[in-house]
């Protein structure tokens, strides 16, 4: 017996070695053979924890990709909201041999592609935006610019095959036609180049009553899709010299940091703006037309 | 800082290297996954008793399996090279302790090739000991035997870089201690 322990003690070294060894197996081919270690659920814990913190962290990498993700996915929705359709009336029409957008008979009239900001200014009295899309991916002049929270941003009046230039709603030459919400009446909103959060509303008649707080939205006149934010009144200026309001708007959309944005293609924009050049035409010159 | 809260760190430190970085980086190939975390282990001071290194052993590998979802796998392995280096350590550092009096394995307390021969081997041990027992559950022999060899070309490289870019400030043995 004493001899045993003796051999025990000469070799303790070796046993631990061989007791842990065989622990480690245990637990390895019994995971493997039930896939239920021993003390996983509190290890689980633990690791779980360390796991999210590591994670808080992680999430920022890809913070990117996923925001490309929302926002293409916001695009999709977009696209399919009922107002980006026209109803047409067929009741005095010819049938024609054409295929409609939409089995319901409706015809789209807004497109929504997704992109990204590449390049923006502020500070400068003449901002431009520079987007991701071009030519190539069907981007075209004037086409609308709404940011991923659905406030406008501006119009886009350059473009190259890849890239496209945005003229932001802070630029001194933007002049956009807008509507107040609540009384509906028609503006016109403008930059005075000084402060990126404001932007200046004017040509609202002064026997409208509008307050701080109205909320401005987007109108028919413009490119943009009908009633998308622009902005809200902050402050009401009379000016004694006109039967016009000048207001302050604090702008809708966030430049400072512009990231994912929507264009929007007005489908009908060519025919629209044909006819009111034909009409135009027309009227300068009466004899021509008619003869 | 003591002897203990800084091994502690240490291993700690590479444990989480290993999860967070190794792990996670696109790997060269799907064999070849690149393992540091036992480097502390091999760093141990020549003064810990062998039961110590081998419960050390054991409870690192074991935390990282935890991490890895592979309860025992690193474990058994890290308790083979902690069983082993006291034995290689013995072969491979000089028989005449009075000009040696270093407190831990390094390469200035070794020289370069002692410290490259005790990395290797154990290394070599660890990996062909933890691909065995991952290929016993799955696997090709000829996809085992590659492994290894990639898994410990990678390691030595990586091992070598970190002692060439960290190297760790030296320590005595004193007689007080």
């Amino acid at each position: 017996m004493r001899n045993i322990f003796l051999f025990i003690r000469r070799y303790i070294t070796f046993f631990t070695f061989l007791v842990l060894q065989v622990v480690a197996l245990w637990f390895l081919f019994n995971y493997n053979r039930f896939h239920r270690a021993k003390f996983l659920g509190v290890a689980n814990e633990m690791t779980g924890r360390v796991n999210t913190q590591y994670n808080k962290v992680e999430d920022y990498f890809t913070l990117k990709a996923e925001n490309q993700r929302l926002n293409r996915y916001n695009d999709s929705l977009l696209n399919l909201l009922p107002f980006n359709f026209v109803n047409r009336d067929t009741t005095a029409t010819l049938l024609k041999d054409s295929v409609p957008f939409d089995t319901l008979g409706t015809y789209r009239q807004y497109l929504w592609r997704d992109a990204k900001v590449v390049y923006n200014t502020i500070n400068l009295e003449k901002n431009y935006i520079q987007l991701n899309r071009g030519a190539a991916q069907g981007i075209k002049d004037n086409m609308s610019v709404i940011s991923s929270d659905g406030s406008a941003v501006g119009i886009v009046i350059n473009v190259s095959p890849n890239f496209s230039v945005v003229m932001s709603l802070l630029h001194v030459q933007s002049k956009r036609s807008v509507i107040v919400k609540r009384t509906g009446s028609m503006g016109t909103v403008e930059w005075d180049g000084k402060n990126p959060l404001f932007l200046t509303l004017r040509n609202i008649p002064k026997s409208d009553s509008v307050v701080k707080g109205d909320t401005v939205l987007t109108s028919v006149n413009s490119n943009f899709p009908p009633g998308f934010m622009v902005g809200t009144v902050s402050e009401v200026i009379t000016d004694k010299s006109t039967n016009f309001y000048v207001l302050r708007l604090k702008t809708a959309a966030n430049f400072f940091n512009l990231q994912q944005v929507h264009v929007i293609e007005n489908l009908f924009y060519t025919e629209q703006t044909r006819l009111l050049q034909d009409t135009k035409k027309k009227i300068d010159n009466p004899k021509k037309s008619s003869g | 800082m003591s002897d203990f809260l800084k091994n502690t760190l240490r291993l700690l430190v590479f444990i989480l290297l290993q999860v967070y970085v190794l792990n996670k980086i696109p790997h060269l190939h799907r064999f070849i996954t690149p393992y540091l975390y036992y480097l502390p282990l091999l760093w141990l001071p020549f003064s810990v008793s062998r039961q110590w290194l081998l419960i050390i052993g054991f409870l690192t590998g074991l935390i990282l399996d935890y991490f890895m979802m592979t309860p025992g796998l690193h474990a058994a392995a890290c308790l083979l090279i902690t069983y082993v280096r006291p034995f290689l350590i013995n072969i491979l550092t000089p028989k005449d302790t009075s000009n040696f009096n270093y407190k831990e394995p390094s390469p200035k307390a070794m020289q370069w090739t002692p410290y490259a021969v005790y990395v290797f081997i154990l290394t070599l041990l660890h990996h062909i000991y933890m691909i065995f027992l991952e290929w016993l559950s799955f696997g090709r022999f000829l996809d085992f035997f590659i492994k290894i060899i990639a898994t410990t070309g990678i390691s030595m490289l990586l091992i070598f870089t970190v002692e060439l870019l960290f190297p760790r400030r030296l320590r005595f043995r004193t007689n007080t201690a």
